[in-house]
Formats: structure tokens, C-alpha cells, sequence
């Protein structure tokens, strides 16, 4: 295939951040191209700089690589300065691993991490040269899929992708490259494409949107069904059952410029049980899988040494759960060389002293802020989503850093829960300040930073029924917020724009028929959607409008028990019929413990897929009230608060 | 122990910026395992020094950079072998071509080099409308141009950073004076009679003047 980087090289001097697009990363493959061979071309539909570091992304690029019958390449949504000289001088959208052309491979990989980047999933299947509708599609041209937590309710953007994948990608990657290989092999004739797509509707986790039928009763959907008899009525997710078998990225791209989360990353588990019902991603991805600890320390050092990186971050959805995380920490930081400073960063920080603890452990120096994440500020709020954090733990962890030298706090929240008063909202501003008083006991100018998010429900959630709040009602409990914290100096608030909010509320639980609105915004220029310099609510409204249909009804409304989802015909191994009872004790405000420490209350994950949790350690970790205290929760007592 | 080092920026890799340039050879410095001195204090950094900036976008066959190395710790250090050791620690196109120790007590790279030497294609012009140019901008005694430095418009003339400029096979050839402002190949292009735009450009040469004399600060051997 040819490069169209002679062409390209042109144009780069005229382009933002020019690097972005040359590829040469330490750890990027070349590709070894054969006709016998399944082309993928993995596509990450934002910038270089937020796409590079993706994980997900990076293991399946080596897994593909790995393989006989398949060879991948990547490449980024390409800035609109980029987008448009490439249009402008009839270049397509290319991989920047050998900078050929996109429709020169069989599969436009696409993975989807948010809603708001479903127009660039169009503007780079037009930059490509192909028709963004599937049903337009010839057999010359690639298949389009797409992977990743956004794909759990894929119906908006069915009129662009031929497949979609659920859950876990590492195994089901090679089975559509057998299938698509042998497609290629047989010279995909004029009329293979249906019969391709219909075979690969066999495969587990895949589903092709096109073998569905939706009716409607009114704004209602009455039912989502096969076409045909051996395409399956329900498509269940993906799930690697043992993480130990997949020590993927082993060769982490390096990137040659900066990008975000710049650092070795090492994934040391998947899935939570913490049963946070707000957060689709501790829902979709169970069970808990951890990864053996000697195969984190091998990764680490192996990692380290062959990349140059002087961070590694220890990732996973709640890091502190990791069983022996002390111990591993300690060998993180004990393997290095003498001389070699090596910093460990441990994202999504468990609320409790234990956890300052390690933290004060890897952060011997540079001690200058630290981030929890509280979510709500009251513990009835806290009880109704499921994140029992007390009081009592939040205040020994921010004692625990502000005594140990950290001057910083960061504090996420969400707004706009269910049944959220603004005695809720405000108890926000209220631990805000009880954090800052705790700081003035170590400090002179100790600050809090809260960073509140407006909260949009997922599908395959227990709130996945709840009725978003309107962008009205959100900015006024923003500003209520902000009016609240006005004198208060120490306190700096942050929040994301709630028009954003709703119109990833609408993606997040919408159907088929939003496609054409999606395509109209796209046309409209409306790429970037997630970058507040590109945002354009009104060019949303305007479009949903020009089609009858409404927020209302997508985004505020409230669902009821029978009413057919948009995504129930796709399934992530947990019943439904939990999920309603966990939605009702919800607004009881009855907690639920994590089943790794406690008996299986049967979501479904485990039983539905006979896998089981990999824990190494039956104990839960010290510390933590969700580990130790679940009791208190049962009993319906608010627990002791100190420092009030 | 300082010891500088004279490496290329060739290909696709001149996209990359001079800072991005300076953390791939941090990199490779930590990768490579080798004694480079620590700055002080809780955020310690290697010990490295750049030369020039070169614009994102022009290669390079003589780009420069010193490295202090542990005083302690260099029992082992071969400095011959630094080049094939790096070379592969980086991406393709910066490749290291010498190795040499230096004298600490000589002025930095940014301060002694006085000139550079540089290969500019210009695409819009033919070989004669380019010789045309270059012997019209030779005659004139002032060449006023006001070009941006630091956000701020500047206004000076140029003239006196131009010490050559021939044309062969169509390609312009100069050599332009860095103090105290230094003078860019497209500020060069932009101040012929029919401005011009650069394309391709590589600076082949930087030198260090002293007793008028000149020397590249690493020269072949």
C-alpha cells in the first residue's frame, strides 16, 4: 500500500503540534502486510494526546500484531486544522504508523470512552473516504467497528457501524480476524458484505446492528429482534476470565511529544464490586479479575526499564483494593536501581487514612496535592449511591494528608442524583470547609478544590431508570454551590458545563433514532464535541428539534420497570431484574456491600458467564468502611462523625 | 565530566518539537543506564544542555548537546561508545553521530555558536528567479525587516546575519549569524523582493567563531 506521506509532509508545517501525526513511537510495530491478512486500523476518535496513552487501545494493537492472520496499525482524530487541508487536498485519513491510507485496511476499529466523540467517529469515517452510512457500504469498502464502555448502548450510532463489540476485546479480536481474513481471502465479492456481517453475528460479544429490527409503539420501543433465526435474540458481553493470561501492553508506546497520563501505566486489576450505582464502570466490567502480583512487579520493572518512563501508574478502577497493594508498592519503588527515582501514582484513590498511608509511602517528595473522591455530600446522599464513605473516613484521610505534608485536596462530587435535596448539594460546600479547618491545623493556607460533575445515568445501572436532571437544574444547583462558597477563601470550585452534561445524557440512553441528529450536528461542523471550544449545545437542540424528538423524553424523563430499554436486547451478564431491586434500595437508602468480602447477592456477572472473582487476598483491606463496616450500613445507623 | 554530543534530526521525526526533542534524549539517557549528573533539590533533573533551537519542522545534520556526567560514577563510561549506544534509544532520524568530552569552562553551546550553516528549498522559485533574489539581496547594504520576537513586533536590519548565500542545483545555500537575534531561514525568504515561503530546510553546519577562525563545536574526525 502506499504512503501518502510525501503528500502529507506538505502540509505538516502548517498544523498544530505537527508530531502527532508521524508516528515513531518506541514500542510501534511494522506492520507486515499480506493479502492472507486481516488489516485493522484502530482508531481512537479524539487527539493523539488524550488517544496514546489508551489501554485498551495498546493491547489490542500487539495482540493483533502478534497473530498470523492479522496486522494492525492506529491513528487519532486528526485536529480540524489537519481536517481540513487533508479535504481540501483530497488526502484521506491515514495511520500514522506507516501514514497509508485508511480505506486500505479491512477494519475501521473505532474506540468509543465517551459519548460526545460519536461525531468524530463520523468525521473520521468521511475523512477515510467511506460512506459514514452502513447501509451504503460496499464490499470494497472496510467494515466499521466499534469497542469500549460507550458500546453498552450503541443504538445512537447503529446507522454508522457495521459491528460492535462487548466487553473485553482480547479474545474476540482474533476471532473476527479468522472470519475477516477468510472473507478477504475469498476475494470479498460484490455481494459478501451481508453474508460476513451475518457471520460474524455467530461469534460471542459481537453484535451487528443490522440483523435488528426495532419497532415502536408511539415514542416507545416495543421490541428490538433478530432478523434471522441463528442471529442470537440477546448479545452477552466478553470477559477474560484470568487477567494472568494477558500481560498486555508488554511493549507500551513511548509517545515522541507529550500526551496526557505520560507515564508507564500497569493495569493491576478489571472490574469492581464496590457497587458504586452510579458508575457504569464498576457495573459492566465484573467480576474482579486481579493480575498475580509477581506478574505487576514484572510488568513494572520490565516496563521501566524498557521504556525510560520515571513514573508508573498502577491502574485500575479502585487501585488501595488491590489484595497485598503494600507490598507491591514497596517492590515498585525496592526494584529500581540505586539512582533511579522512580515515582508510583496510584488514580482513583480510596477515602481513608490506609490509603494516605500508601500514598505517603511511593510520595516521599513533591508532596503538593492530592485527589479523593467523596461524590456526594451528605451520607444519605452517600447511602443512595452506594458510596460508603463516612464522614469519619473522609476526615482521617484529609487529616492523614494534610499531617503528613500534603497542602492540596482535591474533592470530586456529582450533582443532579436521585432524590437529591439542596441540603445535599450544599453538604458539599459543607465538607469543603470542614476539610480546609482540618488543613489549618498543619498549614497556614491549606486550599480544597471540589470539582463537581453533573450526573448523567448509564445504562446497566441501578440508576439507568432514573430521570437526568435538566441543564436548568443543574446549573442552579452549580450556582447555588458557588453563591455558597463565596466568602469562603481556601475553597476553589470547579464544574463541568451541564449543557455538555445533557447532551451526553442524551447519547448515553438513546435509540436508533437519533442517528440522523448525530449526522446533521457532524454535518454541521459540530466535531470535537467534548472540548469546550467546540461544544455547540444549540446546534443539538436545533437538530433534535428538526427531528421531533426531545430532551424531554431522552434525557429528564423517568423510566419505568417494563418499559423496553433501547439496550436490552445487549446484555453485561447482570440480571435486570437486580439491577431494579438495587435501583429500589436506592431511593430506600439501603446500601449493598462488596461481594469480594461478602456472600454473592447474584448480579449475574459471575453465575451468568461460570467465572468467579480472582482475589488473591479473602480478607478486605484494612481501612476503608466499605471494607469493615458494612454492618453499620445494614442497621440503617448513621456512624459516628468526628472532626464536626 | 561533560561530554557533547553531535546528533541529527532527519525524516519524519523533524515534526517533533525542540522540547520534545529534549525529553526523548532524557529518555534515552535513563534508558542507556548512564551516570548523568542530577540537579538538586525534590524534583532533581538530568544535567543537560541544549544548544540552539531549531524550528519544529527543519532538519538537521549538526545539532549539539552537552551532558554532565557523575563525577564519581564515569569509571566505565567509554565515551567513543556513547554514540552506537544512544543511537538506538532514540527514534529514527536522531541519530548520534560523535561523541567528544568537553572543557566545562567554555562558554555554553547557545552562546558560543555564532553562525549556522543551512540548505533551504524554495519551492515557488526557479534556480534563476532564486539566483536573481539572492544577488539583489547581497548588493542591498540594509535589509530593514520587522519580524517577531518574544510576542513583539522588531524591526532591524538583517543584512548584517547574512554572511552567504549561493544557489546550486536550485537549492539556496546561506550561512546566517545567531547574535544577537539570529536570523531564520523564512525571515531570510520573506525579505526578497518577491517574498518567498521555505520548504524542506536543514541546517547543516553550526560554528563557533573565535579570533576569526571558525569550528563546528564537534568536528569530524
Amino acid at each position: 500500500m502506499d504512503s501518502i506521506w510525501p503528500q502529507l509532509e506538505r502540509l505538516l508545517p502548517q498544523v498544530a503540534k505537527p508530531a502527532r501525526y508521524i508516528g515513531l513511537e518506541d514500542g510501534a510495530y511494522v506492520a507486515a502486510r499480506s493479502p492472507q491478512k486481516a488489516g485493522w486500523l484502530l482508531i481512537y476518535p479524539d487527539t493523539y494526546e488524550i488517544g496514546l496513552p489508551n489501554q485498551g487501545l495498546q493491547i489490542l494493537y500487539e495482540i493483533l500484531n502478534e497473530r498470523d492472520d492479522a496486522f494492525a496499525e492506529r491513528t487519532y482524530a486528526p485536529w480540524t486544522d489537519l481536517g481540513a487541508l487533508l479535504r481540501a487536498n483530497g488526502l484521506p485519513l491515514f495511520s500514522v504508523d506507516s501514514h497509508t491510507a485508511a480505506a486500505s485496511f479491512d477494519l475501521l476499529a473505532f474506540n468509543l470512552s465517551a459519548e460526545l466523540v460519536y461525531t468524530n467517529l463520523l468525521e473520521c469515517i468521511d475523512l477515510a473516504g467511506v460512506p459514514v452510512r452502513a447501509a451504503e457500504r460496499r464490499a470494497s469498502d472496510p467494515l466499521v467497528v466499534v469497542g469500549g464502555h460507550c458500546t453498552y448502548n450503541p443504538e445512537p450510532i447503529t446507522d454508522f457501524v457495521d459491528l460492535v463489540v462487548l466487553g473485553d476485546g482480547e479474545e474476540v479480536v482474533s476471532e473476527i480476524s479468522v472470519v475477516v481474513a477468510e472473507w478477504k481471502a475469498s476475494g470479498r465479492g460484490d455481494d459478501s458484505r451481508a453474508h460476513v456481517l451475518r457471520e460474524l453475528s455467530h461469534i460471542e460479544g459481537v453484535y451487528v446492528p443490522s440483523m435488528y429490527d426495532v419497532t415502536y409503539d408511539g415514542p416507545a420501543i416495543r421490541a428490538v429482534t433478530p432478523r434471522y433465526p441463528d442471529v442470537p435474540e440477546r448479545v452477552e458481553k466478553r470477559t477474560v476470565a484470568d487477567l494472568g493470561d494477558w500481560p498486555y501492553p508488554k511493549r507500551q508506546l513511548v509517545p515522541l511529544t507529550e500526551v496526557v497520563h505520560d507515564r508507564l501505566n500497569v493495569e493491576v486489576f478489571r472490574g469492581c464490586t464496590r457497587g458504586c450505582r452510579f458508575c457504569q464502570a464498576g457495573m459492566i466490567t465484573r467480576p474482579v479479575r486481579e493480575r498475580p502480583a509477581d506478574q505487576v512487579r514484572t510488568m513494572v520493572s520490565e516496563g521501566l526499564r524498557r521504556t525510560g518512563y520515571d513514573e508508573v501508574a498502577l491502574t485500575s478502577l479502585s487501585t488501595a483494593d488491590f489484595s497485598g497493594i503494600e507490598q507491591v508498592v514497596a517492590a515498585t519503588v525496592a526494584d529500581q536501581p540505586d539512582g533511579n527515582q522512580v515515582s508510583v501514582s496510584l488514580p482513583s484513590l480510596r477515602v481513608d487514612a490506609f490509603t494516605v498511608g500508601i500514598a505517603a509511602e511511593i510520595q516521599k517528595a513533591r508532596r503538593t496535592g492530592l485527589t479523593f473522591a467523596p461524590e456526594a455530600g451528605t451520607w444519605r446522599m452517600r447511602q443512595v449511591i452506594n458510596k460508603l464513605i463516612t464522614e469519619e473516613d473522609l476526615f482521617a484521610a484529609v487529616d492523614s494528608a494534610y499531617s503528613q505534608g500534603w497542602r492540596r485536596m482535591k474533592l470530586y462530587f456529582l450533582t443532579g442524583l436521585p432524590t437529591e435535596t439542596d441540603v445535599d448539594t450544599l453538604g458539599i460546600a459543607d465538607l469543603a470547609r470542614r476539610c480546609l479547618a482540618l488543613g489549618k491545623n498543619h498549614h497556614s493556607s491549606p486550599s480544597v478544590t471540589i470539582s463537581v460533575g453533573g450526573y448523567v445515568p448509564k445504562p446497566f445501572t441501578p440508576f439507568q431508570w432514573f430521570g437526568q436532571n435538566t441543564q436548568v437544574e443543574l446549573q442552579r444547583k452549580i450556582n447555588l454551590l458557588r453563591d455558597n462558597l463565596r466568602r469562603d477563601r481556601g475553597v476553589a470550585l470547579k464544574w463541568h458545563d451541564s449543557k455538555a452534561s445533557v447532551i451526553e445524557g442524551l447519547m448515553s440512553r438513546g435509540d436508533r433514532r437519533l442517528g440522523p441528529v448525530i449526522e446533521e450536528v457532524w454535518r454541521k461542523g459540530g466535531t470535537f464535541q467534548e472540548w469546550s471550544e467546540c461544544f455547540d449545545f444549540t446546534k443539538w437542540t436545533d437538530s433534535l428539534e428538526a427531528h421531533g424528538l426531545s430532551l424531554e423524553w431522552y434525557v429528564y424523563r423517568h423510566r419505568e420497570e417494563h418499559e423496553v430499554l433501547p439496550w436490552d436486547h445487549l446484555s453485561a451478564g447482570l440480571h435486570k431484574d437486580f439491577l431494579w431491586q438495587d435501583w429500589r434500595d436506592a431511593l430506600a437508602e439501603v446500601g449493598l456491600p462488596d461481594c469480594r468480602w461478602t456472600p454473592c447477592y447474584d448480579c449475574g456477572a459471575c453465575t451468568g458467564y461460570g467465572i468467579e472473582h480472582v482475589v488473591a487476598s479473602a480478607t478486605p483491606p484494612a481501612g476503608g468502611s466499605q471494607g469493615t463496616g458494612q454492618q453499620l450500613v445494614f442497621l440503617g445507623r448513621k456512624p459516628e462523625t468526628v472532626g464536626a | 565530566m561533560r561530554v557533547r554530543f553531535r546528533f541529527t534530526k532527519l525524516g519524519k521525526v523533524r515534526f517533533a518539537s525542540h522540547r520534545d526533542v529534549a525529553r526523548l534524549w532524557e529518555r534515552a539517557l535513563r534508558r542507556g543506564s548512564l551516570p548523568v549528573a542530577l540537579t538538586e533539590g525534590f524534583s532533581p533533573r538530568p544535567k543537560v544542555h541544549f544548544g540552539l533551537a531549531l524550528s519544529t519542522g527543519h532538519e538537521s545534520m549538526g545539532e549539539y548537546l552537552d551532558v554532565d556526567f557523575r563525577p564519581d560514577d564515569v569509571g566505565g563510561l567509554v565515551i567513543e561508545e556513547l554514540p552506537a549506544l544512544l543511537s538506538p534509544l532514540l527514534p529514527p532520524g536522531l541519530e548520534v553521530t560523535l561523541a567528544a568530552l568537553a572543557d566545562r569552562s567554555e562558554d555554553s553551546l547557545q552562546q558560543a555558536v555564532t553562525l549556522c550553516s543551512w540548505r533551504i528549498e524554495v519551492p515557488d522559485l526557479d534556480a534563476d528567479h532564486l539566483a536573481q533574489e539572492v544577488a539583489s539581496l547581497l548588493a542591498r547594504s540594509s535589509v530593514e525587516v520587522t519580524r517577531e520576537r518574544k510576542g513583539k513586533a522588531v524591526t532591524d536590519d538583517i543584512r548584517p546575519y547574512v554572511h552567504l548565500l549561493e544557489v546550486a542545483d536550485g537549492v539556496l545555500y546561506a550561512e546566517l549569524g545567531t547574535q544577537p537575534r539570529g536570523l531564520r531561514p523564512g525571515e531570510l525568504l520573506a525579505a526578497f523582493e518577491a517574498p518567498a515561503t521555505e520548504g524542506l530546510v536543514c541546517r547543516t553546519h553550526q560554528w563557533i567563531s573565535t579570533d576569526g577562525a571558525r569550528r563546528e563545536p564537534l568536528a569530524a574526525a
